[in-house]
């Protein structure tokens, strides 16, 4: 190979497990010769045969029989995992923005807090209790915090809304009176485009009164 | 000519509404196409440059398809052409899960020949760069020139003078749905797309030229959509390889840009650099303007910005040219070219301000034409406690240093023809009102039923309202320009007011009464001459039998108007040990004719403010002049306004006239330069460059000091 032709590494490999750890700032700082070496170990990664397991999990107090790689997460599981009956999963609630917990776009409530669906595996969600934006509403009852958040305009495009509305309901589980800065830390994990905060800050107000 | 009528009259219009899809966002039912699953759907990928200029010398595809689970990989380039900026398309594949077509695309080997490459501004205009626009001799288009008056005698007329050097960096949109496509082909000649766009229409036209189709053989779907900003107008490469995927594996496809991909190649706000000799007269009159700026919208697009901006200067001249680095090309985001415009201009009247001696906000009184802008500059000040603010910048004692400032907007907004509704009424009394428009977020939903319920006298909730979807065929144009409410609410006023004035046809008999004394009340039609004679809407619609009532609207231009104007005050905090900025409150009082809608037209100018506060104090694209990349393609590295950057705002909806104007995009232009001014009135030293980092303000406080 000549110094001027280079392979081009695709991106660095990365386990969902190792999320976060910054990959892009290396991918960026390394010349794409460096690369190389990356690539032939996803490459390797990629070729392996890949182990499948059949988990169960209890998602809005329904339980789901799931087929899962070692390397999906929780949220691949609501959003594409299909039940072994054959039924979609469909869940599609939660969003992917980020796929690497900067964004809360994914969260959901696990054992009653909430967490980064993006950023957990689906095997290590087994045995506990998830609560989707689907499944917080009893019934036709919306939850507080779902009818704040309707109330006071509290979204726009919505598309990060499931994540506030379950961080603001986890929120409140914990605190419930927060005042204002109390909210602003309870959601600092979630980002809105739209800029909705001022009246989330409200309708979380608003809720946390009502509840 | 219709009009809206007083405000006394309106029982809904320019009240406080909640939205209609606001159940469906809250559950998470609402739909986006990132959320629609197929039946055997597969998942598109897309294999992009990790380098900013090479030419391709192969593309090895053989392993990728060898995976199991993968249906289709295309190349998207051609062997032997260049790759021209990180991200662009190499090949594409389509597999049973994401996971899959992730794996998939690192299978695909790809040989490339780098080329050199610029990617900052200062690069590409550096005399020995390399050459990566044939076109552009240096990497810069033609200069754009415009003259006014005399700028010679302008300045021997100016009593001061200002020269200085105002810098905004490249911004991305940041849309939290990445732009993408879920296509499936119903046969050879029909397919279906779900797409997040701001443009119905304009992507079905895309598709069916693309594919040589019949345009109403090819359906759009666009029901909810998370966010556009000025970026999701077209199918883009990646629609047409969903598109392609499709066709080829026979099963429905859903390939959505990875956030990566999003900073990369979805859209940008260009960079601004200008260069101003400005002169005022001692009677405070903006007198001569004499600016040379550059920016760069990408390897092959233009980075346009109005100078000067909002004030009117007699003498002028400016000289613009856009600079090609090999970066993803700008797109149309949040009222192009205003914000950094806006952000110069801004600094500038202070700057000039100062030097006369003068209060900044009685120098802009001089110099604007505007009259509503002039009545906001009293309204804010009184918002905001003017009085308050440091009478000689960073004078305030203490470590903690505040100060305020105050910046100005203009937009146009005023809507355009081309827009199709149909307004029906059933005999079981339901209403439909429908057309081709999209709601990107703005609540035009809700918008078109206040109007359609308004007019006949129900709830917003009575009115089923679609939108998003090309097959009914009415057209609707793109969501921008701030453009969508105003064009659609005349067509819609008159559909409702045709099918209205049909039902009191077909009902005037029965009640014995001259159709003209004909009115409907809360769920009523009752004759204005005799109350006595009154029927519920279910029975006036009952007498329709089997016939429903459909009719068309027609564009109207005395019911919208073009022009809004836009004044932002805002106080800030500067920690002067660390340098970190605290936005304490801004008040944004926003022109915008008829509110519709006064909560969601709020939720608006609340959004234009942060993402002109995210502008101000935070967004940059870093590139890496060495490698090439954009160094911060992640929401970690490339951070926008989370929670603890929102300050107080108080959001003025102030409608000064009763027809409707757009208000998407004009809140977020004052927002920069009223932060900026404020940083300045805090800590007495001038910082002209965007964002306003710590890092920048403790370097200017060092500055200051030596
Ligand atoms: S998608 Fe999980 S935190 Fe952003
Ligand atoms: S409402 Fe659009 S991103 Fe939050």
């Amino acid at each position: 190979m000549s110094d001027k032709e280079k392979k081009q590494g695709t991106s660095i490999s990365r386990r969902n497990f190792l999320k976060g750890v910054g990959t892009g700032t290396v991918a960026a700082t390394v010349v794409p010769s460096v690369l190389i070496g990356s690539e032939e170990a996803a490459e390797a990664q990629a070729g392996d045969a890949i182990s499948t397991a059949t988990i169960q999990l209890n998602i809005n107090e329904k339980m789901y029989e799931v087929e899962v790689e070692a390397r999906t997460t929780l949220l691949t599981v609501l959003r594409d995992g299909t039940d072994t009956s054959g039924d979609n999963v469909d869940l599609t609630g939660a969003k992917l923005i980020c796929d690497r917990g900067e964004c809360g776009g994914c969260t959901v409530m696990v054992d009653g807090k909430s967490v980064y669906a993006c950023m957990m595996l689906a095997i290590d969600a087994q045995g506990k209790k998830i609560t989707t934006v689907e499944g917080l509403a009893n019934g036709d009852d919306l939850h507080p915090v779902q009818e704040a958040f309707i109330q006071h305009d509290a979204l726009m495009c919505g598309f990060c809304t499931p994540g506030f509305i379950v961080s603001s309901a986890a929120l409140l589980n914990e605190n419930k009176k927060p005042t204002l800065e109390e909210i602003k830390t309870g959601l600092s994990g979630n980002t809105c485009r739209c800029g909705t905060y001022p009246f989330i800050f409200d309708a979380v107000k608003t809720a946390s009164r009502k509840m | 000519m219709a009009s809206w009528g007083e405000a006394s009259e309106s029982r809904l219009i320019g009240k406080r509404i909640t939205r209609l899809s606001g159940k469906d966002k809250v559950t998470g039912k609402a739909k986006y196409t990132f959320d629609i699953n197929r039946p055997g759907m597969l998942y598109g990928r897309i294999l992009r440059s990790e380098v900013a200029r090479a030419t391709v010398m192969g593309v090895d595809t053989s392993e990728a398809e060898a995976l199991p689970g993968v249906k289709a990989v295309i190349p998207l380039i051609e062997i032997g052409n260049q790759l021209r900026y990180q991200g662009q398309e190499i090949a594409a594949v389509a597999a049973e899960t994401d996971d899959i077509a992730k794996d998939a695309i690192r299978l695909i080997h790809v040989d490339l020949e780098e080329l050199p490459h610029v990617v900052t501004e200062a690069d590409a205009m550096a005399d020995s760069a390399p050459q990566i626009r044939e076109d552009w001799a240096g990497n810069q288009s033609e200069p754009n020139i415009r003259e006014d008056g005399n700028l010679q005698a302008g300045f021997t007329e100016a009593a001061v003078e200002v020269e200085a050097t105002y810098h905004t960096p490249v911004q991305t949109h940041v849309c939290l749905e990445t732009h993408g496509h879920v296509v499936e082909w119903e046969d050879e000649q029909n397919l279906t797309i779900w797409a997040s766009t701001q443009g119905v229409f304009g992507v079905r036209n895309d598709f069916a030229q693309h594919f040589e189709l019949a345009p109403n053989q090819v359906r759009v779907i666009t029901e909810h959509m998370g966010g556009g900003f000025g970026s999701k107008f077209g199918p883009g490469i990646e629609g047409r390889t969903a598109a392609e995927l499709s066709r080829i594996t026979g099963k429905a496809v859903k390939l959505m840009l990875t956030r990566k991909d999003e900073h990369l190649v979805a859209g940008n706000r260009p960079s601004m650099t200008q260069n101003v000799r400005a002169g005022a007269t001692r009677d405070g009159r903006l007198i001569a303007y004499d600016m040379k700026g550059h920016g760069t919208g990408g390897i092959s697009s233009g980075a346009g910005f109005p100078a000067p901006y909002v004030y009117h200067v007699p003498n002028l001249r400016t000289e613009r040219v856009n600079v090609a680095v090999n970066a993803g090309n700008q797109r149309a985001m949040r009222a192009p070219g205003h914000p950094q415009a806006a952000f110069a201009m801004d600094s500038l009247m202070d700057e000039l301000a100062e030097k006369l001696g003068m209060n900044p906000l009685e120098f802009r009184r001089i110099n604007d034409a505007n009259e509503v802008r002039q009545a906001q500059y009293t309204l804010g000040a009184q918002e905001i406690g003017w009085q308050r603010r440091n009478n000689v910048p960073g004078s305030g004692s203490g470590v903690k240093k505040r100060g305020m400032g105050v910046g100005s907007g203009q937009w146009g907004g005023g809507g355009g023809r081309g827009t199709e509704a149909r307004v029906t009424i059933n005999s079981d009394g339901t209403v439909e009102a429908v057309t081709g428009t999209q709601d990107i977020g703005t609540g035009v939903r809700t918008v078109i039923a206040i109007i359609v319920a308004e007019e006949l006298g129900l709830a917003p909730t009575d009115i089923m309202v679609k939108v998003g979807d090309s097959q009914p065929g009415l057209q609707s144009g793109g969501s921008g320009g701030s453009q969508t409410t105003p064009s659609v609410a005349p067509v819609i006023k008159t559909a409702a007011a045709a099918a209205k004035q049909k039902l009191f046809e077909r009902i005037a008999p029965m009640l014995e009464a001259p159709v003209g004394d004909l009115r409907v009340g809360t769920g009523t039609i009752y004759v204005v001459s005799d109350r006595t004679k009154t029927i519920t809407w279910e029975q006036a619609a009952g007498q329709l039998g089997m016939e429903s009532i459909s009719e068309g609207g027609h564009w109207d231009e005395e019911l919208r108007q073009n022009g809004a104007a836009g004044t932002q005050f805002a106080e800030v905090e500067v920690d002067t040990q660390t340098g970190a900025l605290k936005v304490i409150k801004i008040v944004a009082i926003q022109d915008c004719g008829l509110a519709i809608n006064r909560l969601t037209t709020e939720s608006q100018v609340n959004g234009g403010v942060i993402m002109g506060l995210g502008q101000a104090i935070l967004e940059e694209r870093v590139m890496d002049p060495v490698t090439g990349r954009m160094l911060n393609a992640n929401l970690e590295d490339y951070k926008v306004p989370g929670t603890f950057e929102i300050p107080e705002i108080k959001s003025i909806v102030f409608d000064t006239h009763r027809r409707v104007t757009g208000v998407g995009e004009p809140p977020c232009i004052p927002t920069p330069g009223a932060i900026a001014n404020a940083v300045y009135n805090a800590i007495g030293v001038r910082i002209r460059e965007l964002p306003l980092t710590p890092d920048k303000i403790l370097t200017a406080l060092a500055e200051k000091k030596a």
